[in-house]
């Protein structure tokens, strides 16, 4: 007996074909200068999604994106270092590469709170800005290897985190986000005031050294030569890389069946064994020790960290890339990150409205695309197993 | 025969309402027991006190030999008491698969080194929790096994109740309480979905069921034993011809006085 939803895989190509417009588009997008010549290509992708999001093409693309994962995930990494080749020696356009692969998996880590545990996270930021401190404070202090920092940054952002733990978990959805927002406020206000960590003036973060190896140096290849950012590049690439394996083997397993569970109905779960509290911990601390690992590198790459980079206002942006990609949906987080990094760096005359551009999108894709531009699919737990 | 599920002076309040009124039921093992009563007797009330969903103000419940009384919901479902809801609560945009899964936690291994890292073994147990859930699925409705992995949200709500019903008997609970299994559903449906159930029944004659039905050629078809409930009280029990007949029950009922 044929099962519908495992059939043969679904065809490589249209997938492959949407990234390598992709790729060559963001690259055009990322090397015009002219405002006009911006407002013009970002009219033309925004005509060209709704046109084709209405025809079978759309769905043809997430499909080979769900199915094909493998394949198109090492796409992906070939675009994005084709990306940074062709703008090798741009400091400003491979600092915005960088900002994409660690805000994405920041928001990969609000993905495994919200999108699948239907935990809130207002305070995304915050705990990203944990982690930037904690590498302010570690490589100025300590002796601490800057890689070791990484995980650190994460940790401690994972043990900021259970100190909310109590309040969320005794709480439930709206208020549970009240809390976070509670927070992330108070976290702004605790950095301001506190000398010790620079107070409003932030702190210096020394750059990353990884065994005598300072990334904050420009590398020559043969006649080519590197901006540092690239150094930077390749290791947000690791990161971001384990992030997407580990989201979708979480996703593929019977943890990922029990965030949803406990997302769609906590007392239908609870009925069937499922300890409420136990996974919303679990969802939490895992969430939190991505964003603060990714926080961490961030303070390294931009070499200083101040209280008014973490504000309610970023995390409400991490919230908005989950609304914009699709919730739950790696992929559609990848993709609304671009989005929501480089319009507004592009967009120069729009700078000081940006927040009301991000609402402005959330709001147009709340309403004429509820589940984002790139929708969940259903869980498949093997890719392409058949009974 | 032995008593599976007892309580005693079980009292549950809703501010001045009170939906359980030092109710005394027992339910013996392998036996089907109907639970009926007009609305707001207390039927639904009851099940969800005896699954930790509400609090008791005073009694105890006791299941299998333990006080479960104070028990959470988790931790009575582990005791092997196992429910579906009187309104559909499926996880409608997870699949038919994943929500006769989120019914076997109990038997699935959780620990997160082995989801994420021994994806072997993983998949091993993958396919045997597949083949579990078609066969329960295959008894219920065969056409059904094909849509395997697709969204609860495309089923009717006959499949949808079957569906309920799978996630409920995946793990093997020893006592199952169905709220309502017929609601929202024509005559004909109803009848089919008591054959599954008896079907499914004589696969596994360890199972007790309680049923809250409203649908009394149903409570006649199926129960061993019935309780009439009325203002949180039990008026009535015994085998259902015999509480039919009962002035009390019958007062409740149509109001004859």
């Amino acid at each position: 007996m044929r099962d519908t939803a495992h059939g043969p895989l679904a065809p490589l190509l249209p997938g492959a074909a949407a990234l390598a417009i992709a790729t060559v588009y963001l690259i055009a997008l990322l090397a015009v200068e002219t405002q006009s010549l911006i407002i013009g290509l970002l009219m033309l992708a925004i005509v060209t999604v709704l046109g084709v999001s209405r025809t079978g093409l759309w769905a043809s693309v997430s499909r080979s994106f769900s199915e094909r994962e493998d394949a198109l995930g090492l796409l992906s990494i070939v675009a994005a270092f084709a990306v940074v080749a062709f703008f090798h020696d741009h400091h400003f356009v491979l600092l915005l590469v960088v900002t994409i692969l660690l805000y994405t998996i920041a928001a990969l880590g609000l993905t495994i709170q919200f999108g699948y545990a239907g935990v809130m996270n207002f305070a995304g930021a915050s705990f990203f800005g944990i982690g930037a401190y904690t590498a302010a404070v570690l490589n100025t202090q300590t002796a601490v290897p800057h890689l070791l920092v990484l995980p650190i940054g994460g940790l401690v952002a994972a043990l900021i985190g259970s100190l909310l733990l109590l309040p969320v978990l005794r709480t439930r959805g709206h208020y549970a986000a009240v809390v976070t927002i509670a927070f992330a406020l108070l976290f702004k206000t605790f950095l301001e005031v506190n000398d010790g960590l620079g107070g409003p003036q932030g702190l210096q973060v020394p750059g990353m050294n990884i065994l005598g190896w300072s990334l904050n140096d420009n590398m020559t290849f043969g006649g080519f030569e590197l901006s540092f950012y690239a150094n930077y590049f390749a290791v947000s690439m690791v990161m971001s890389i384990g992030t997407f394996v580990l989201l979708r083997r979480l996703d593929r397993s019977w943890i990922g069946l029990n965030f949803d569970a406990l997302r769609l109905d906590e007392t239908a779960a609870g009925c069937f064994g499922i300890d409420i509290a136990r996974w919303k911990i679990i969802a939490f601390t895992f969430g939190n020790f991505l964003i603060g690992a990714a926080g961490a590198l961030f303070g390294m790459v931009g070499g200083f960290v101040a209280p008014n980079n973490y504000t309610f206002a970023d995390s409400l942006i991490l919230v908005s890339i989950l609304l914009l990609g699709g919730i739950g949906n790696a992929w559609g987080v990848a993709v609304a990150t671009i989005i929501v990094v480089v319009v507004p760096e592009k967009l120069q005359t729009i700078q000081e409205y940006r927040f009301l551009l991000y609402a402005s999108l959330v709001i147009i894709v709340l309403l004429f695309r509820p589940e984002g531009l790139l929708p969940r699919p259903v869980r498949r737990y093997f890719a392409g197993w058949r009974p | 025969m032995t008593t599976l599920l007892e309580t005693r002076g079980l009292t549950k309040n809703f501010g001045g309402v009170v939906a359980l009124d030092h109710l005394d039921l027992s339910v013996a093992s392998n036996t089907i027991v109907g639970l009926i009563g007009p609305n707001g007797s207390g039927k639904t009330t009851f099940f969800n006190v005896v699954t930790g969903i509400y609090n008791v103000d005073t009694g105890v419940v006791v299941f299998d030999g333990t006080d479960i009384t104070r028990a959470a919901s988790p931790t009575i479902h582990r005791t092997g008491i196992s429910r579906t809801f009187q309104r559909s609560r499926l996880s409608l945009p997870l699949s038919i698969f994943d929500n006769i899964m989120i019914g076997n936690h109990t038997r699935l291994t959780q620990g997160i080194w082995f989801n994420l890292m021994r994806r072997r073994a993983f998949m091993r147990e993958f396919e045997a929790s597949y083949l579990a859930a078609r066969r329960l699925v295959e008894v219920f409705e065969p056409r059904l096994v094909e849509r395997m992995f697709d969204p609860v949200a495309g089923l009717a709500m006959i499949d949808r109740r079957r569906i309920e019903i799978c996630r409920a008997m995946i793990n093997q609970p020893k006592l199952l309480l169905l709220d309502e299994p017929s609601a929202g559903m024509t005559h004909e449906e109803t009848t089919a979905l008591m054959d599954d159930i008896l079907q499914v029944r004589a696969l596994n004659q360890h199972l007790t069921i309680v049923i809250v039905e409203h649908e009394m050629s149903i409570i006649e078809r199926i129960t061993d034993h019935c309780v009439v409930l009325n203002f949180g009280r039990k008026i009535a029990e015994g085998p259902y011809r015999q509480v039919a007949t009962d002035a009390q029950v019958q007062e409740a009922y149509l109001g004859v006085t």
